[in-house]
């Protein structure tokens, strides 16, 4: 993969971070929710300089990089959608939902859409579970989703 | 403070802020500065109710007129009505199912008749961000009476007296643990509270959080104080932004106020909390894995002994309870363990919180007493199955848990007989499933959930776990054997005897639960290649019906694999070699002529 160059400012941003954290590796787990804030994603180039600034080793930071779902590698679309597969959700469709998705956007979990506009990946319980099947874009969420309903949700990001 | 004559109380728990219960504040709000009633009532956003089937919901005080299905457009009238004229709004209001009559008071539904609510005392009836509220309802006193009139030792000794078990699953003895870190001798020691809330489906810690945060973190203390911890910890899911939220208010305000900090109340007992925040993996429910996610590093659980009470968080003993735990210890010392021990069963004592799911009338969080049975809880509380449906199981315990059947129906709940059942109390999810579900798909989603998130650490976990799946999937597949039921049985065998931790050992549960109780659907997927819920595709046949088929031909032009053929005016036909049984036919068909066999 082409190495990617980080601005100026979002790194020192991420530097500011660490120190505030103590540039502690106790506090590695703290400091990568930052930086996926600040950023977006993780890619290698953010790994390796969280791991300067905390002085632990890169592959300790990957190594917990990919171990936590909630940290991702690859940039998430514009309008992240997430689609509860927790049990009450699964029970009551939520495959189907996905299943809609996946042929409305033509990509698959974990996928991005080309145009950087959508991305999807399955979320395990919003606890939400009075509104399942449940979906969320963003920050909004969706209750009572029904496979025919989806395109109408999408239309809503017509942008 | 001022004082109002009515109180509109509205949900702002996860659930209820997605159905524009934000608005409805704002609404209310607006409705009565237009009727300049803004001294006469007050709008406060409260937490979780419970009721999320009728979300959003709308109470009134003092006299308990429980709104559903508010919109924000149905404000206006609330206000007109009930605030100025005392009248109630009549169709917003809960109807009975059974004698289809309005149900105007919350105590008189038969959701909440059943219930005892401890854990979940203020959830619903106070605004969660502010401390003064929850003091009102005695809050913080439990605190007071601990530090200015007890011993560390008396408050072990009613904690244990009260029968308290962990509610996060394992169901071990509150006290006992408490008092193993208290006998330790270390120069700091660590207070966790464990809110990685992992099991899909469960979300009763979440709604505690939201809707009472202080009483966890008075606890905490309380904690401390017996255990000799000045730290405290909160782990707690990134996902749940509200209850972080929230979290981050009720610290701020324990602080302000001197609850939380140096010298509490003027004792010599210091003690402060932190939040740390979990990123996603199940595991780190299981108490050292998350102890090293709190530590920085990858979530995996190490072998006990040392138990986190001889070494935990930086080595140091370390202390894990969950939320719902927390939540009861106040009110056990303010009212005795007498009082709680007189509610309960024989070994499991108090309430506990569920999570009613799935397909069931009256979705939501409930607290009843253990010992209630499940008929109870599905039928009375949860105003049973859906659509008029028949009840097949219900799943208890989540990925670590089993399913339960008719037979068990009147089994009281307690944490020894959900094990004597082949499940488990869990942190208290409960799904209920109709008969258009299958049980052996029902297991291999459980699977798939495991292998997704099991650590990798141990093989039996990561390796057994993946084959039981693959096993299953041949199964709903419609390609399975004898002997692969034979080996899906030992398999499960072997994981529950070797692998590390509680996570991997019970992760078999799902798989030797639906062995156990649904042996004839899995014999039926194997011997006749049939799915009786319809669920597993592979199986299903598409058949047309000669004689109801008029020939139009809206199926044969609707099939995506073309595999639909007939003339026009006459009875069509689907090649079974062909059909990907993706049901677009059967949508097209206007006179229900396909049927799936």
């Amino acid at each position: 993969m082409a190495e990617i160059k980080l601005p100026e400012n979002k790194l020192n941003q991420l530097k500011e971070v660490a120190k505030s954290f103590n540039n502690d590796g106790g506090e590695l787990i703290n400091v990568l929710h930052k930086a996926q804030e600040i950023f977006g994603y993780l890619p290698a180039e953010v790994q390796e300089v969280v791991a300067k600034e905390l002085n632990v080793s890169v592959a300790h930071v990957y190594g917990v990089v990919s171990f936590y779902s909630f940290f991702t590698m690859t940039p998430k679309g514009k309008h992240p959608i997430s689609i509860c597969l927790g049990t009450a959700c699964y029970v009551r469709g939520a495959e189907k939902v996905l299943d809609e998705f996946r042929k409305l956007l033509k990509i698959q979990v974990g996928e991005t859409t080309p145009d950087g506009k959508f991305s999807l990946s399955g979320l395990r319980c919003v606890g939400a579970c009075g509104l399942a099947p449940v979906v969320t874009i963003g920050e909004k969420v969706y209750g009572r989703v029904a496979p025919d309903g989806v395109k109408e949700i999408l239309a809503e990001y017509k942008d | 403070m001022a004082k109002y004559n009515q109180h509109l109380l509205v949900c702002g728990g996860t659930g209820c802020r997605a159905s524009q219960s934000d608005a409805i504040v704002e609404s209310l709000n607006r409705a009565l500065t237009e009727r300049g009633l803004e001294n006469e009532a007050k709008v406060v956003m409260t937490g979780c109710f419970g009721f999320c089937e009728k979300g959003p919901i709308v109470k009134v005080l003092p006299d308990n007129t429980f709104y559903t299905q508010v919109t924000p457009a149905d404000c206006d009238e609330i206000v007109a009505e009930h605030i100025f004229k005392g009248r109630k709004v009549n169709r917003l209001l809960y109807t009975d199912p059974e004698n289809q009559e309005h149900v105007s008071d919350s105590k008189h539904m038969g959701f909440y008749r059943k219930q005892i609510r401890i854990a979940l005392r203020n959830c619903g009836f106070i605004d969660p961000e502010n401390i003064e509220e929850y003091i009102a309802r005695d809050g913080y006193a439990a605190l007071g009476k601990v530090l200015l009139e007890m011993t560390p030792e008396q408050v072990l000794d009613d904690l244990i007296k009260s029968g308290l078990r962990g509610r996060g699953g394992g169901g071990f003895p509150t006290g006992l643990k408490w008092q193993l870190t208290r006998k330790v001798q270390a120069d700091q020691k660590y207070v966790v509270c464990n809110a990685d809330e992992g099991d899909p489906g469960a979300f009763m810690d979440r709604s505690i959080l939201e809707g009472d945060p202080h009483s966890v973190l008075e606890a905490m203390a309380i904690n401390g104080f017996c255990t000799g911890a000045t730290k405290g910890l909160i782990y707690i899911r990134a996902e749940y932004p509200l209850a972080i939220n929230r979290l981050k208010i009720a610290l701020k305000q324990a602080r302000e106020f001197g609850l939380l900090g140096e010298n509490i109340l003027g004792s010599d007992f210091s003690f402060d909390i932190e939040l740390r925040y979990g990123a996603g993996a199940f595991v780190c429910g299981e108490e050292t894995a998350l102890i090293h996610s709190m530590e920085g590093m990858r979530g995996e659980p190490t072998f006990k002994p040392p138990f986190p009470s001889e070494s935990g968080y930086m080595g140091k003993p370390t202390n894990v309870n969950n939320v719902e735990t927390y939540a009861n210890i106040p009110v056990i010392i303010l009212k005795g363990h007498e009082w709680f021990a007189s509610i309960g069963t024989e070994k499991s004592k108090g309430t506990k919180v569920f999570a009613l799911a799935g397909k069931i009338n009256n979705v939501g969080l409930i607290e009843v007493p253990m010992g209630t049975t499940l008929r109870e809880v599905i039928y009375e509380i949860g105003g049973g199955i859906k659509d008029g449906k028949q009840f097949k199981a219900v799943q208890t315990g989540g990925p670590s848990g089993g399913c339960l059947t008719a037979k068990h129906l009147d089994t009281p709940i307690d944490y020894d007989n959900l094990i004597a059942a082949g499940s488990m109390m869990g942190s208290g999810g409960m799904i209920v499933m109709d008969e258009d579900d299958c049980m052996v798909a029902i297991a291999k989603f459980y699977l798939e959930f495991t292998v997704e998130e099991s650590c990798g650490k141990c093989s039996p976990c990561r390796i057994g776990n993946k084959r039981l799946h693959e096993i299953l999937e041949k199964i709903t597949k419609g390609e399975g054997t004898m002997e692969d039921l034979e080996n899906l049985r030992n398999l499960s065998q072997v994981i529950k005897d070797t692998a590390l931790c509680g996570l991997g050992q019970t992760s078999p549960n799902p798989v030797l639960s639906t062995l156990d109780n649904f042996w004839e659907e899995y014999l039926e997927h194997v011997t006749e290649k049939k799915c009786r819920a319809g669920v597993c595709k592979h199986m299903l046949r598409y058949v047309i019906e000669p004689d109801a088929c008029v020939g139009c031909t809206a199926c044969a032009r609707n099939c995506p694999v073309n595999a639909i053929s007939g003339e026009r005016k006459k009875a069509h036909e689907i090649n079974q070699e062909i059909c990907i049984k993706c049901g677009a036919c059967v949508e097209k068909c206007k006179f229900n002529a396909i049927f799936v066999r």
